[in-house]
């Protein structure tokens, strides 16, 4: 019997185990996939937490759920990959053998590489919302808030989903609004890009948003530190940032699993074929998703887009031919900006995102970098889809590379 | 892509001023762009133009975490070197393109 290791249950992960699994006949080829929890969270769930528009139910199932019949399953944590013997050690001594090896372990909130930030004001005065437990604090603390200086800090880049922290302020602004409080919140957006967003259009569009509902930007910051004690926030040139709530986006870093395997860059990200995914370290290694150092976003619709290619790519490995698929860096975001509406990007590795309308059949057209109810219920219909088509791996009517189609220039 | 001359060499630049060609670039260069953006360069900054330059024509990416860690200056100490935005004006005085910013 052949193997086939995946590691990582979450989105990545999952949707290959469905997609291999059904290409793999089950006489020849056994796959198993590796991770330490049984819960799958629905990650793009807990920005609407804080606000109190989800609970902990509408993010969260097992992941068991989701796996497809003659899958090996086991619940352990990785000790770490040892590409050079083909194989994986799991905690007490338990040897995984592989001849294909799928890496999907993500990426994981750092809050200790800031000094400060985990001190004694986390969770009192200073939250996340990257994580199930932070999101949650959060929505218990915005119960009560009687406003005061809303500060959301990025502390370096990259950091998953890109779009989520200027989510958070535009919901922070319409919630606000809503209790009346919205004059006793100063809500302040600080960030390490030079603006809003990355690409010159989309930046000038979200910044625009940012300006008309009030909320102020900081660019080009660079945290150093959180003092806890005057409660503000002080970047590497000395700029200080007062709060009186600090959300924050941690540090961004993959498994320190991949530090152990000495398979990781300086973030613990595996260095990857950005066409292939294929690992740079070994031929019959493959990464997906935020475990990946790809530049393209860190997102469920990268991961969602990359599967197909990955796909393709792993039976060309194993039948001997050389790769067809080439993987373009494609992602798409809905982009929550409150009030029951929404926008959308679609861009890639080399376009950037554009203006115009994006086909998805069946649903849209949806506007492209334009605000629009559509959209807003574009996001919403997608936990659906997530749970219900995305991670089993069937087919979605969207192409994984980026069509222009409905664009402008 | 336009051109400019520094220090008496006629070079390749992008629209903000980066070099296109990072072979085309001297140490005289450096140290014009440098006076540019009110800098005089020392040991230090020419130690962490080399390792910049290495880095990046290696294919590798930058980061202000990465420059942290190059055993030349911590990142305090690089934002001394280039105060105010040390990324940006590091890159264009060690003659390599604009890092991106992926997110």
């Amino acid at each position: 019997m052949k193997k086939l290791l995946i590691l990582g249950a979450g989105t990545g992960g999952t949707i290959m185990a469905n997609k291999m699994r059904k290409v793999l006949e089950r006489d020849e080829w056994d796959i198993t996939i590796v991770d330490q929890f049984k819960t799958h969270y629905y990650q793009p769930g807990f920005l609407f937490i804080p606000f109190g528009m989800y609970k902990k139910n509408d993010v969260i199932k097992p992941k068991s759920d989701f796996f497809p019949v003659g899958l090996n399953v086991i619940y352990s944590k990785i000790d770490k990959i040892e590409p050079e013997n083909n194989r994986v050690l799991l905690e007490e001594g338990v040897v995984l053998n592989y001849d294909y090896l799928i890496i999907a372990t993500g990426t994981r909130t750092a809050p200790e590489e800031t000094p400060g930030l985990k001190g004694d004001l986390w969770y009192k005065d200073i939250f996340d919302f990257y994580t199930i437990e932070g999101a949650l604090a959060l929505a218990d603390y915005f119960k009560t808030w009687k406003g005061g200086k809303l500060v959301v800090n990025i502390a370096e880049l990259p950091y998953k989903c890109p779009v989520a922290p200027l989510e958070f302020v535009f919901f922070a602004d319409a919630f606000f609004t809503e209790r009346g409080l919205r004059d006793k919140v100063e809500i302040t957006y600080v960030t390490p890009l030079p603006g809003a967003f990355t690409k010159p259009r989309a930046t000038k569009m979200l910044g625009e948003l940012l300006k008309d509902k009030n909320i102020h930007i900081i660019p080009d910051f660079n945290i150093a530190e959180v003092d806890n004690v005057n409660k503000k926030i002080i970047d590497y040139a000395g700029v200080e940032v007062p709060f009186d709530c600090l959300v924050s986006v941690p540090t961004n870093m993959g498994d320190p699993m991949i530090e152990r395997s000495g398979m990781g860059d300086e973030l613990n990200f595996v260095p990857t074929d950005k066409y292939t995914l294929q690992s740079q370290k070994a031929e019959n290694i493959f990464v997906i998703g935020d475990a990946a150092n790809v530049p393209t976003s860190k997102a469920g619709s990268v991961v969602h887009f990359e599967a197909d290619i990955l796909q393709e790519n792993l039976m060309c490995a194993i039948e001997g031919r050389p790769f067809t698929a080439k993987f373009d860096g494609h992602a798409n975001c809905y982009i929550e900006t409150g009030y029951g509406k929404g926008t959308l990007i679609d861009f890639n590795y080399d376009t950037e995102p554009l203006a115009g309308s994006f086909p998805f059949p069946g649903i849209g057209p949806f506007g492209l970098l334009k605000v629009s109810r559509m959209n807003h219920y574009g996001k919403l219909i997608f936990r659906w889809i997530y749970w219900h088509i995305l991670l089993k791996g069937k087919e979605m009517p969207i192409d994984s590379e980026m069509q222009m189609a409905g664009k402008k220039l | 892509m336009a051109t400019k001359t520094i220090a008496g060499i006629s070079v390749d630049v992008s629209g903000e001023g980066y070099m296109n060609d990072p072979s085309q670039w001297t140490k005289e260069i450096a140290t014009e762009i440098a006076k540019e953006e009110g800098i005089d360069l020392t040991e230090k900054h020419f130690e962490l133009i080399s390792w910049i330059r290495t880095k990046v024509m290696s294919g590798e990416a930058l980061t202000i975490r990465g420059i942290g860690k190059s055993g030349i200056v911590d990142i305090k100490e690089f934002y001394q070197l280039f105060p105010g935005a040390p990324l940006k004006k590091a890159t264009k005085i060690s003659g390599v393109p604009k890092p991106a910013s992926c997110i």
